[in-house]
């Protein structure tokens, strides 16, 4: 098996013109930050807002943030997509339908890419965001009650400020899932990161460099989340008690 | 609005249940080969020889930071090659060997955490006492250890099994035609994607939701 490396290909010009192999790469790249973050910021609105549901006494609010979770836990994400992609379009009034399906392939893929893998992980967030104020002492909730806060208030100065600071671990790995899973948006042609690999061994013949390079890629934005989240865990630390680091 | 018409999914059983049967073989090959070499790569990476935990440590981290859809198109990448290499032209299906692999050795290192995890929760005493009484460290692992390990693991090995049954239908991005590959092919055939899919969607639901119920049950057996 003699495989001929020819690393030189990144910086030969696209059949178009334009641009290089490279550019082709950063643009997946940059699809995949984008996408991700946009998804990730959804995704943390409407998972704290379900976690605050669940957990309030209520059975009104707290019964549809637990179906909202195990519905969208028990679909594979690939379903999903497809379905936001393909069915919901169709099932919309038909006005809307022909609006969204007469517009720009790249944005119906962005829209339905960011709101499936965002409301996916909303599910995520919103166990996480449960089990935080679960973990949370009784006396943290009655006491801020009991100091004449309503129960609204509560949740927004005393409960979320201690669970979110207590989840970042898990909000980590969850936030690195969220790069990992826009992968698979590139099913519906999106042409993020790991499309672009699959395109560069269509065009370059090259499996092996495009394969490497956009691993490493992956590999590299991993390690910056990570950190960032370090980071944002020191910054967050509440004096006096225990978190990870120094 | 849309009028639904499901009359193209009963003549499509049987292709369906082909589908649904790469789909379980996946899985199944998945969990075995993925629990017994995960299981491998949490001792070596709780062994006391450095270079091995490092490795195996290099391999989980790596396996774990990297989507599932490379994984799945770097083993389509590299399983035919080799197969080809060792066996020669005409090996059946390519795609099917490459998903087994991919997602064998994928797995592997999401059940290495777990099983890592559930080890380290067998107080050190169990481990010293089984030294004491004579054994080998490949006893007490076999022994004493691991048997307490996979009880105490048992709900996150299976939450973790029905999260690889929905990471099955990624073998999409190889054209293999898994439960959910056959349910789009048949309703691009019949022009019915969203009935199709919707169903698909249903099927996943009704089978991953009535496991996790089932793990939970279990689960709080095992608490009492």
């Amino acid at each position: 098996m003699a495989y001929h490396w020819n690393w030189g290909i990144f910086f030969a010009k696209v059949p178009s013109g334009g641009t290089t192999y490279l550019g082709w790469f950063l643009q997946g790249l940059q699809w995949t930050v984008i996408i991700s973050l946009s998804s990730w910021i959804l995704a943390l609105v409407i998972g704290a807002l379900l976690g605050v549901m669940r957990t309030v006494p209520n059975r009104w609010l707290s019964g549809p943030a637990a179906a909202y979770v195990e519905i969208f836990r028990n679909i594979p994400l690939l379903v999903q997509l497809f379905i936001w992609y393909f069915v919901v379009p169709e099932l919309l009034p038909v006005s809307i339908g022909t609006a969204i399906k007469s517009s720009p392939p790249l944005l119906q893929q962005f829209l339905a890419g960011m709101l499936c893998l965002g409301l996916f992980t909303a599910a995520r967030v919103c166990e996480q965001v449960r089990s935080g104020i679960g973990a949370l002492s009784k006396g943290q909730k009655n006491a801020a009650l009991a100091t004449g806060l309503t129960l609204p208030q509560t949740y927004r100065y005393v409960l979320l400020p201690m669970a979110f600071r207590i989840i970042i671990p898990p909000l980590t790995s969850e936030f690195l899932n969220i790069f990992k899973n826009s992968a698979v948006i590139s099913t519906i042609g999106f042409v993020e990161l790991s499309r672009q690999a699959q395109q560069l061994v269509d065009y370059t013949a090259q499996p092996y460099e495009a394969f490497i390079v956009v691993t490493l890629a992956y590999l590299i934005l991993n390690v910056i989340i990570m950190a960032f989240m370090r980071w944002v865990e020191l910054r967050a630390r509440i004096p006096g008690f225990i978190t990870t680091g120094k | 609005m849309y009028d639904f018409d499901w009359s193209s999914i009963p003549g499509a059983v049987p292709y369906l249940w082909t589908g649904a049967k790469t789909t379980l073989e996946i899985t199944g090959v998945a969990i075995v080969v993925g629990i017994i070499w995960g299981a491998l790569l949490a001792v070596m990476r709780l062994s006391a020889n450095r270079t091995v935990a490092w490795l195996a440590a290099g391999y989980v981290n790596l396996f774990r930071s990297v989507p599932l859809v490379m994984v799945i198109l770097w083993f389509f990448l590299i399983v035919p090659s080799l197969l080809k290499a060792i066996f020669g032209e005409g090996i059946a299906d390519i795609r099917l060997a490459s998903a087994f692999t991919a997602f064998a050795l994928f797995e592997a290192a999401y059940y290495s955490e777990i099983i890592r995890a559930g080890i380290q929760s067998v107080p050190r005493g169990q481990v010293s006492a089984a030294y004491a009484l004579g054994l080998t460290y490949s006893q007490a692992m076999r022994l004493v250890v691991l048997p307490q390990a996979f009880r105490n693991m048992i709900p996150l090995l299976l939450t973790q099994a029905i999260i690889l049954f929905q990471d099955t239908s990624l073998v999409y991005v190889i054209g293999l035609a898994d439960f959910f590959g056959a349910a789009y092919k048949v309703g691009d055939r019949d022009g019915r994607i969203v009935e199709l899919l919707l169903f698909a969607g249903a099927v996943y639901f009704v089978i991953c939701f009535g496991a996790s119920l089932l793990v939970r049950q279990y689960q709080r057996r095992l608490a009492k």
